[in-house]
């Protein structure tokens, strides 16, 4: 089936238009994923660290604080960062850089397990080519 | 008196009487001493005059097992473990017979520390004998992938620290199980010291009695809160043909006790703190008792060994039995 250039035309600007708005990101959050600076604090009390999953922007900084009369660890399971053996009302910071879901757990008391995902969850699409879409017909 | 869970899970019948076995250990808690004989317990108080004579006990060999000392732990569970382990150490020493050893099954200290390791290691040279033999507890190896542990505690080891001998014609075990561990997991063995174990082994008779000891629990006490080996299964298939074999563990802090065909599972009191039962609680975190309670929470094991016989005569006493 022939499509006429004009129609062509209609549906290039129409996938560039919606790859320019998911590659910004949607306006509410593309400000808060460039924020630097913010900190989040996660308690380690109970033999579990709380919250058990946290949410943050790039470029954040997460506190753990042990809260715990036993000593704890924070480590990455993917190696991105290993605290000290933290006791009780020690501290360890680990600033965010790089989006993605993390995994850590306590190496002294592996059951413990938790995660921090850093950034949007969604992932951004490409436009489509010309060429790609001429195939299409 | 004390706390004593006493797990039942044999129907072999290889002569050994169980049920007494059994019904002795629960009166072990105020410092009753067992010893299988003929495949039939008899008991003593300690203090009792028979006991002053080994040769009439006809026990080959005697041992103390003692655990989980945390030196360095300061907080309201027991501000001072370093007194709460000299007394476990007098304990020893009033014993009628000095043990010709002594097994820690570790977290000797709190944090690793090197005052933490020192603290310890003098206050452990105040019992009359002739070695201690440790294995590491996870706190013996933080921070530096127990490199500290090793070079004060471990020479003659293999690989992380484990290794074995002889003592009296049994055939001692001692393994680490608290090294590279992974999130969600248990204790672990791993493969290298498992084929170790295997080839450790493999010459020997049957018929020689063999202690393991680890720090944490070679069997399923509560996997929720850690207590467990994820490849213990394997590490014990090897140790199956044998027909003595005795698991002594630390960890968790009291005494719980599981017989399963020829082997006996012990795990033995700390001398620092008490631990929660499995599961009563959030955690397996230290418990505060009433200050004049404390030393009834806290012990040391007296293992008597008489040669021929299955199983050997395991005691548990507190720190405030009477001798």
């Amino acid at each position: 089936m022939m499509i006429s250039i004009r129609r062509i035309a209609s549906i290039l600007v129409f996938v560039v238009a919606v790859g320019l708005v998911l590659y910004l990101g949607a306006p509410a959050s593309a400000g808060s994923a460039n924020k630097t600076g913010s900190t989040y604090q996660v308690k380690i009390e109970d033999f579990s660290f709380q919250p058990a999953t946290l949410s943050v922007p790039v470029g954040a900084t997460v506190i753990w604080t042990n809260k715990d009369e036993e000593p704890h660890t924070v480590f990455s399971t993917d190696n991105v960062f290993k605290s000290k053996a933290l006791d009780t009302d020690d501290k360890f910071s680990f600033t965010f850089k790089k989006s993605g879901t993390y995994e850590y757990f306590c190496s002294v008391h592996p059951k413990m397990v938790a995660t921090v995902i850093v950034g949007s969850a969604m992932k951004k699409s490409e436009p489509m080519k010309m060429d790609q879409m001429k195939q299409m017909n | 008196m004390g706390k004593e869970h006493i797990i039942t899970a044999n129907l072999n019948k290889d002569g050994i009487d169980r049920r007494g076995f059994l019904k002795c250990m629960a009166w072990a808690g105020t410092g009753a001493l067992c010893v299988l004989q003929g495949g039939v317990l008899k008991t003593f108080a300690l203090g009792d005059p028979a006991l002053n004579d080994m040769e009439k006990m006809k026990s080959e060999l005697a041992f103390v097992q003692i655990s989980d000392s945390h030196i360095g732990f300061n907080k309201a569970a027991n501000p001072d473990v370093v007194g709460t382990l000299r007394q476990a150490i007098a304990k020893i020493n009033a014993l009628p017979t000095p043990p010709a050893f002594v097994l820690h099954t570790g977290d000797i200290s709190q944090l690793s520390k090197p005052v933490q390791f020192d603290t310890a290691e003098q206050a452990l040279k105040e019992i009359r004998t002739e070695k201690i033999f440790y294995v590491p507890g996870e706190h013996d190896v933080l921070d530096d992938d127990g490199a500290g542990y090793r070079a004060r505690f471990a020479k003659g080891t293999v690989g992380d620290g484990w290794y074995s001998f002889d003592s009296r014609g049994a055939h001692f075990i001692g393994l680490v199980n608290v090294m590279n561990l992974k999130a969600g997991g248990l204790g672990n063995l791993g493969r290298e010291q498992i084929e170790w174990l295997e080839k450790d082994v493999r010459h020997l008779k049957s018929s020689t009695p063999i202690v393991v000891f680890a720090h944490i629990p070679l069997w399923s006490v509560y996997p929720d809160w850690g207590w467990g080996t994820s490849d213990s299964e394997r590490a014990l298939g090897y140790l199956k043909r044998f027909g003595s074999v005795t698991v002594l563990n630390g960890h968790i802090h009291q005494t719980l006790r599981k017989v399963e065909g020829n082997v006996t599972f012990h795990t033995a009191m700390s001398t620092a703190f008490p631990q929660a039962a499995p599961g009563q609680g959030p955690g397996p975190g230290p418990i505060k008792v009433p200050a004049d309670k404390l030393r009834s929470v806290l012990g040391v094991t007296d293992v008597n060994f008489v040669h021929g016989r299955h199983a050997l005569g395991i005691t548990d006493s507190t720190l405030d039995a009477g001798m």
